[in-house]
């Protein structure tokens, strides 16, 4: 499935992050990149040097928009301040698609800025497939939602996180953004098979794959993102394309970022897996 | 018989546990689980043992959290306790080397902390978490003590940066837009981005000063000479003195899109907030000359030659 109507009909290869530290080596030596994925909120702004930047990297290159704080999962309804400045910025960067995560993070206008894993019920499945769903009418571009890393679990959990995944997309007939390395951490954390997960989400849905790094703590995982993509994640990412087909695919390092060569090459390892799918396939 | 104290395995069935069946129940939920996260971590950097209303901090995350193998629901909550404070510290931290170096790090870290829980964020960015503590300081100068008014100048010029990196800039004015205008009638807007500031220290030369040392540390790291240096002293910053007590006017702006602060004569300063304020162009260099105390000044030439500088600074934008 290298296009979709969640990925806009696109197929986009591997692409990185576009982060601070790279942007004079991006903008000076112009490396060939397949994509960069920005952080939408990074750009929300009226003005000043992130958006000449950013029209900058649009000139060369395709960039699709990221979100951290639209919170799909909130009890409360869709910030209508936040969207409006959102679809500027989709028009500003016409992104094939946009992604943001299953989670919530804000509550009666206080924010964590944390992606907090939400409580696996029908009612929460409903609310936030709803919401997704006016997110998606009110930005007229396709959305896919993310998976994310969690620490907890809630009593009021009525089935497992890919069971809840795949409700509310299904509910609210959106793409998933597959991030393989938060299903490794939360089965780590969370005691689950992540190939039980990857078998059982809605294949034909995935638009987008995310790989990352972490950190491993005596009792429990920490998505850091600040470390090369380990070997677990890797063959968990081998098994998600053999089950989705070629995917675009993003590459995040968030912290303790190194050169832009050393991020781009990190991503590029995810070719082999799919060079050895397409072989196959051969 | 004298019942014995139940095993804490045995919390969740004694708590009422929280549901998510309705939107009522989830905000429930999710309002329980953001005021345990915006509550101050103790100072072994742990999340505080008892909640608000008195109850042992286990029972209560019991009530939503499930335990597993490894982690009671205490801990498991904790982390996520500590990632909401440790993100947040971490970037007034790096929003406010000024303010930090004014208090010291020790002073500094405890007034952001107590800042943010009086305040938490109410915006989507980080960019925006530093935006109420002038008022904060204003409010609680005791977290700044002794160098409150310091402490506050330094805060305000840290967050005109902010204001300056991204904050809009509007269609500017050009001669050629005001050419026929008269003087008494002309209205000029200031740029969005445009801060200015009338301060009791010197704080930008001190935050230039600042900025070098940090520099200066980083580039110590980088040589091969600090391994052979007291671990102690590898981080350590020279010590900047702090800035004694003199009136300066700033302004801070942006240019090409790079941050600037420009020193300004009280009289421009007073100008420019005037033309803030809505006066005409005439009143407002009224209001700014009328305050001065030189007395031999060209005026008129000095009057021409700071609009020049504003306008090709591209300040002057319509007023909405």
């Amino acid at each position: 499935m290298p296009a979709n109507l969640f990925n806009n009909f696109t197929d986009y290869g591997i692409g990185i992050g576009l982060r601070v530290p790279h942007y004079r080596h991006i903008l000076s030596k112009k490396p060939v990149v397949d994509w960069f994925e920005i952080i939408s909120e990074n750009f929300m702004v009226d003005g000043g040097r992130p958006l000449e930047v950013l029209d900058a990297i649009l000139e060369q290159y395709r960039v699709v928009q990221h979100g951290v704080a639209m919170y799909f999962g909130s009890a409360e309804r869709l910030n209508r301040e936040h969207l409006k400045k959102l679809k500027r910025l989709v028009k500003r960067t016409n992104t094939p698609w946009l992604s943001d995560h299953l989670c919530w993070g804000s509550v009666d206008g206080r924010y964590t800025h944390d992606l907090l894993p939400m409580p696996y019920t029908f009612a929460c499945a409903k609310m936030t497939g709803q919401n997704i769903r006016e997110a998606r009418d009110f930005l007229e571009v396709p959305i896919c939602v993310e998976n994310v890393s969690s620490y907890a679990e809630f009593h009021a959990s009525e089935m497992t996180e890919w069971e809840f995944l795949s409700e509310v997309v299904e509910r609210a007939d959106c793409g998933i953004l597959l991030d393989v390395n938060n299903i490794y951490v939360s089965s780590k954390n969370h005691s689950f098979d992540p190939y039980e997960y990857l078998n059982n989400v809605p294949h034909h849905r995935v638009g987008q794959i995310h790989i990352a790094g972490h950190s491993k703590f005596e009792k429990y995982i920490l998505d850091t993102h600040d470390h090369p993509v380990l070997d677990p994640v890797w063959k968990l990412y081998a098994h998600a394309v053999q089950l989705v087909g070629r995917t675009a695919t993003l590459l995040e390092w968030d912290d303790r970022i190194p050169t832009f060569n050393e991020v781009h090459h990190e991503a590029l390892k995810a070719t082999q897996f799919i060079d050895q799918l397409e072989n196959a396939a051969a | 018989m004298r019942r014995s104290k139940p095993p804490s395995s045995s919390i969740s069935s004694r708590t009422p546990l929280l549901k998510a069946g309705s939107r009522s129940q989830l905000k429930q939920l999710q309002e329980l689980m953001a005021s345990a996260l915006f509550r101050p971590l103790t100072v072994e950097d742990r999340m505080q043992p008892t909640w608000v209303d008195g109850r042992a901090m286990d029972k209560v995350a019991a009530s939503f959290i499930k335990p597993n193998e490894r982690l009671t629901s205490f801990e498991r909550l904790e982390i996520y306790n500590r990632v909401y404070w440790f993100r947040v510290l971490d970037c007034l931290y790096d929003d406010y080397p000024g303010l930090r170096a004014v208090l010291g790090e020790q002073k500094f870290m405890k007034l952001i902390t107590a800042y943010l829980a009086k305040y938490p964020s109410v915006s989507f960015t980080l960019r925006n978490l530093g935006s109420r503590l002038e008022k904060f300081i204003r409010e609680e100068p005791k977290w700044a003590r002794p160098h409150q008014r310091l402490a506050l100048d330094m805060a305000r010029f840290e967050w005109a940066q902010v204001v300056a990196f991204d904050d809009p800039a509007k269609p500017r004015i050009t001669p050629d837009d005001i050419l026929d205008a008269k003087p008494e009638k002309l209205r000029l807007g200031l740029q969005p981005y445009l801060s200015l500031l009338q301060l009791d220290y010197a704080v930008d030369e001190f935050l230039i000063a600042v900025r070098k040392s940090e520099s200066d540390v980083l580039r110590a790291e980088a040589s091969n000479i600090v391994e052979a240096m007291p671990k102690a002293s590898r981080r350590s910053q020279k010590k900047i003195q702090l800035p004694k007590r003199r009136c300066v006017h700033l302004g801070v702006h942006r240019f090409d899109n790079v941050l600037y602060y420009k020193r300004l004569r009280s009289e421009a300063f007073a100008i420019l907030s005037a033309l803030r304020a809505g006066e005409t162009v005439a009143n407002a260099c009224a209001i700014g000359l009328g305050g001065s105390k030189r007395r031999r000044a060209n005026w008129s030439a000095q009057i021409k030659n700071w609009f020049n500088d504003w306008s090709s600074l591209g300040w002057f934008c319509r007023i909405s």
